[in-house]
């Protein structure tokens, strides 16, 4: 996803220029934030290699340029390394969104050969017992180890911290750490709330006052560290007046492709009921992207509503996520709630006051794993 | 410290490893692609960004330029490379 002071030419001139590939929903790893589908288990075909190299050839053909192998946790395939290396003979470029789990110097080496031009690491605190309760596995000392290893292979990296209320508080010492791991560019994503995070949102949600304190620890870093490490800190949108411009706009610029050949204007668009998203197994890209019902869905300004359709800035936010407005207002044509305007604002604010109720009933966190919730009774869009 | 470098004459430009520079058919212009990112590049930038091969200095980018478009072009050339400096598209070759 395009981040805060990315610069980006906007007019996609109608190209999907950001290609997402979600390769599988397995993971090693079980983190209760995860933007994986509730019922992720169900989505066990998994496309095939060449099936894979159809959608590259595809995308490429179309005008792709920036490429994400994401999952799940991509490195459980075994042909990550086979697919970098055809996607950069199509002219793409490449970069691994991972855990790190999974990645052997070895790997590394081969998708650097193959053109890898950029690792995506996740790093959840800079403390070991919290990093491994937070992801309900027992990894940190693996995560570091391959990030030392990364550097020494010469990737640039990106470390990707989501951030919750349990490690906002350790923002200082999470930068300290990346500049000692010596990254090009750091993100702090505050959590967005779907799937498995709004299950969990009233225990995430940080105060005001904590996001302020994490901003003024990375304001500090960044003047000290100028150009050396570039910071991008995303603030919850919950504690914004206006919303996102999210993906830049519904089959704007992005497209996502899940595990099974789904095509997603979006990661999380699966939670959009009724939606249903055409699969590269029986349609050809251009076809889903130009012409599918899905992705025409909340292209443009057409399908707005108020006050959505009379407002200044539609052009700039695009009347935010359509995945939050479905969730939280069950439509997904409203406007985004977390704007001040939407008449459902309300239910933002009362989760934040929520989350801050000192007598409010602390849950404990739901973590990604297979069964953890009954999917059962879900309707989904399979 | 966030230093503002003014780029020098005899500095030696090359563009950022991390940064991919090269033309885009579909879009039918010059783009720079790093992580995260996709910058569309104008006409003027790319014929500045093609000199920047860890070779040549300021100076000569701008005389080069200079020939090409045969007018004064050393306050221009100087302002883009300023900007893609403070972007990190380029740095001063040590």
């Amino acid at each position: 996803m395009p981040k805060d002071g990315s610069e980006l030419s906007l007019d996609g001139l109608g190209i999907p220029m950001w290609l997402t590939l979600e390769m599988t929903y397995r993971c090693p790893l079980h983190c209760p934030w995860c933007s994986n589908p509730l019922d992720f288990d169900k989505f066990k075909n998994e496309l095939s290699t060449e099936e894979w190299k159809k959608v590259l050839r595809e995308g490429r053909a179309m005008g792709a340029l920036q490429l994400g192998f994401t999952g799940g946790e991509p490195m459980l395939r075994d042909d990550i390394e086979e697919l970098v290396a055809y996607s950069t003979e199509l002219g793409y470029y490449a970069n691994l969104i991972t855990s790190g789990i999974g990645l052997t110097p070895e790997r590394l080496k081969t998708m650097k050969d193959g053109g890898l031009k950029q690792i995506q690491l996740s790093l959840q605190s800079s403390d070991r017992d919290i990093t491994n309760k937070l992801v309900g596995a027992d990894v940190y000392d693996q995560k570091i180890e391959i990030a030392y290893e990364i550097k020494r292979q010469g990737f640039p990296m990106v470390l990707n911290v989501p951030i919750c209320k349990q490690n906002i508080r350790q923002t200082r010492d999470i930068l300290k750490l990346a500049e000692e791991l010596g990254v090009e560019y750091i993100e702090f994503a505050n959590i967005q709330y779907y799937n498995w995070a709004l299950l969990n949102r009233a225990e995430f949600l940080p105060t005001r006052e904590e996001i302020e304190d994490a901003e003024a620890a990375v304001k500090e870093t960044r003047e000290r560290l100028g150009k050396k490490m570039e910071i991008y800190f995303v603030i919850p949108d919950y504690f914004d007046e206006r919303p996102k411009a999210c993906m830049n706009g519904w089959g704007a610029i992005h497209l996502t492709i899940g595990p099974d050949g789904a095509a997603l204007p979006c990661q999380e668009a699966r939670v959009i009921k009724g939606l249903e998203f055409p699969s590269v197994l029986d349609h050809s890209l251009d076809w889903i992207w130009n012409k599918s019902p899905v992705f025409n869905a909340y292209r443009g300004e057409d399908w707005m509503k108020e006050p959505c359709r009379s407002c200044d800035e539609k052009e700039k936010d695009h009347g935010g996520c359509r995945c939050q407005a479905l969730l939280l207002t069950g439509d997904a044509a409203n406007t985004d709630p977390v704007c001040s305007k939407s008449p459902f604002h309300h239910l933002i604010e009362s989760s934040v006051a929520e989350s801050i109720n000192e007598h409010r009933v602390e849950r404990p966190l739901v973590f990604r794993r297979k069964g953890a919730i009954t999917t059962d009774f879900l309707e989904t869009t399979e | 410290m966030s230093e503002t470098i003014t780029v020098a004459a005899d500095n030696i430009i090359e563009i950022n490893p991390v940064y991919l520079f090269r033309w885009e058919e579909p879009q039918k212009a010059h783009v720079l692609l790093y992580p995260e990112g996709i910058v569309k590049v104008n006409e003027t930038g790319a014929a500045i960004l093609k000199l920047c091969d860890g070779i040549k200095t300021v100076t000569e980018i701008i005389s080069e330029l200079n020939d090409k478009y045969n007018t004064d072009v050393t306050d221009s050339v100087n302002k883009f490379l300023e900007v893609a400096y403070a972007k990190g598209w380029i740095r001063i070759k040590s």
